[in-house]
């Protein structure tokens, strides 16, 4: 039987569950580490050929090539291990944060200095589409 | 005997610690925020505990995907702060209290809660921020924190987390494993994590005021009907990473007036939005 799964519904969200545990394993140990100095070094010398000491899937290897942090998610990748590819490029979390939105960190920043976004619309994906039935 | 004195509740938000540790402070952007806190080391100074037991979770720092444990207690005698990828935040080692976290292992662990005693762990922000917020940030004068610390330490991270019912009952455990040990301490419980918050997604940023102020309201008056609040009502109304408040319940579950005492006398209550990307909640709760 399936498991009920009621957050799927939940927009613009991934919840890093067992089963993308299991899809993101190797992605997630990989930026597991450049918590490291010295692999952090290698992996900035040469990305791809890092990478490819990695049994990951080509789609999570382009994910990271190209730092397209919801295609990492997708392909199984967690906010909280993914969060040291910035730090390893010197990135803020709010720039991460912000290239996930389509917003730009200025207008991220702005938005989350005025009260954040709002839950209004953005809590079921099945009550937006009846909404606008 | 050892009783608990006192609930602390708070935000964990690493940009705190780094705007600690880099002296911006007094930066018009974090005033709003520290000045909340000002009672609170004020508060913590006029009633040390001799230790706390600090709620807090790891975000992937000690523990990677390698193996993940839904609750974990250190019983090391001292923990390092880690290095989160920018290097270690520059405060004290934290100092454990071994023998009362392995009494309180075997008391919870025979109370029926599956516990993984951790004796050697790298301790990340969500367990130092707290300590600068209520502590004050230790300088050369002050070169340790000022009592010992248990960690424990609860996954929010691996879906599915425990349930806060679940949070809330491991909260009763941990006051009956307190309180039977034999030495006359008094002991703070610390409930870190939350507000709302999402760091994932087109959703990130995600803020809910009115949740989060009903929650600090059901947590000091009904926490029992609070506890039994699902998971996806976390994830819908307070962001993906939201849900790190059902560590909140196993510290409010650790009050006396959940084993029929008096309710406790609420101290102190502030909420700043934002920190960084994340909402801050506080609250301060004795028991009297």
């Amino acid at each position: 039987m399936a498991l009920n799964k009621p957050y799927l519904d939940v927009p613009g969200t991934t919840i890093f569950d067992a089963e993308q545990s299991r899809l993101g394993y190797h992605l997630n140990q990989f930026c597991m580490s450049l918590m490291r100095a010295a692999n952090r070094q290698r992996f900035k010398a040469d990305e791809r050929a890092y990478l490819d000491e990695w049994p990951m899937t080509e789609e999570q290897k382009q994910g990271v090539l190209s730092r397209d942090l919801n295609r990492c998610i997708a392909a199984g990748g967690n906010i909280y291990f993914l969060a040291k590819i910035g730090a390893t490029d010197g990135k803020s979390f709010q720039y991460m944060a912000a290239s996930m939105t389509g917003m730009t960190q200025e207008d991220y920043a702005a938005m989350m200095l005025a009260g954040g976004r709002s839950v209004e619309g953005n809590r079921s994906i099945s009550d937006n589409k009846k909404a606008s039935a | 005997m050892a009783k608990i004195t006192a609930s602390v509740f708070t935000s964990h938000v690493p940009a705190i610690g780094a705007a600690l540790d880099l002296g911006k402070s007094n930066e018009p952007y974090w005033q709003p925020l520290f000045k909340g806190y000002e009672f609170s080391k004020k508060w913590f100074k006029a009633n040390p505990p001799d230790a706390i037991f600090l709620v807090y979770n790891d975000h992937a720092t000690a523990f990677s995907l390698e193996m993940i444990p839904t609750f974990a207690i250190g019983t090391a005698a001292q923990f390092a702060p880690a290095d989160e990828g920018w290097g270690p935040r520059p405060v004290p080692v934290v100092i454990g209290h071994p023998t009362l976290a392995a009494h309180i292992a075997q008391s919870v662990i025979q109370d029926d809660f599956d516990l993984t005693i951790v004796n050697r762990m790298d301790v990340d922000h969500g367990l130092t921020v707290p300590l600068s917020l209520m502590c004050g940030q230790p300088g050369a004068d002050k070169p340790a924190w000022p009592c010992p610390v248990i960690p424990f330490a609860v996954n929010v991270v691996q879906y599915p987390a425990p349930s806060g019912k679940r949070c809330f009952m491991l909260g009763q455990a941990i006051r009956r494993a307190i309180e039977s040990f034999d030495e006359p301490l008094n002991v703070q419980i610390w409930g870190t994590g939350g507000m709302s918050h999402q760091l994932q997604g087109p959703r990130a940023g995600l803020i809910n005021k009115a949740f989060d102020n009903a929650f600090l309201d059901r947590l000091i008056a009904d926490p029992a009907g609070l506890a039994t609040m699902p998971h996806i009502d976390y994830v819908r109304e307070a962001g993906s990473e939201g849900i790190e408040l059902v560590m909140w319940l196993i510290a409010r579950g650790a009050m006396a007036d959940i084993n029929g005492g008096a309710p406790p006398r609420l101290a102190h209550r502030f909420y700043h939005v934002p920190a960084s990307n994340t909402a801050v909640g506080h609250l301060i709760l004795e028991n009297i």
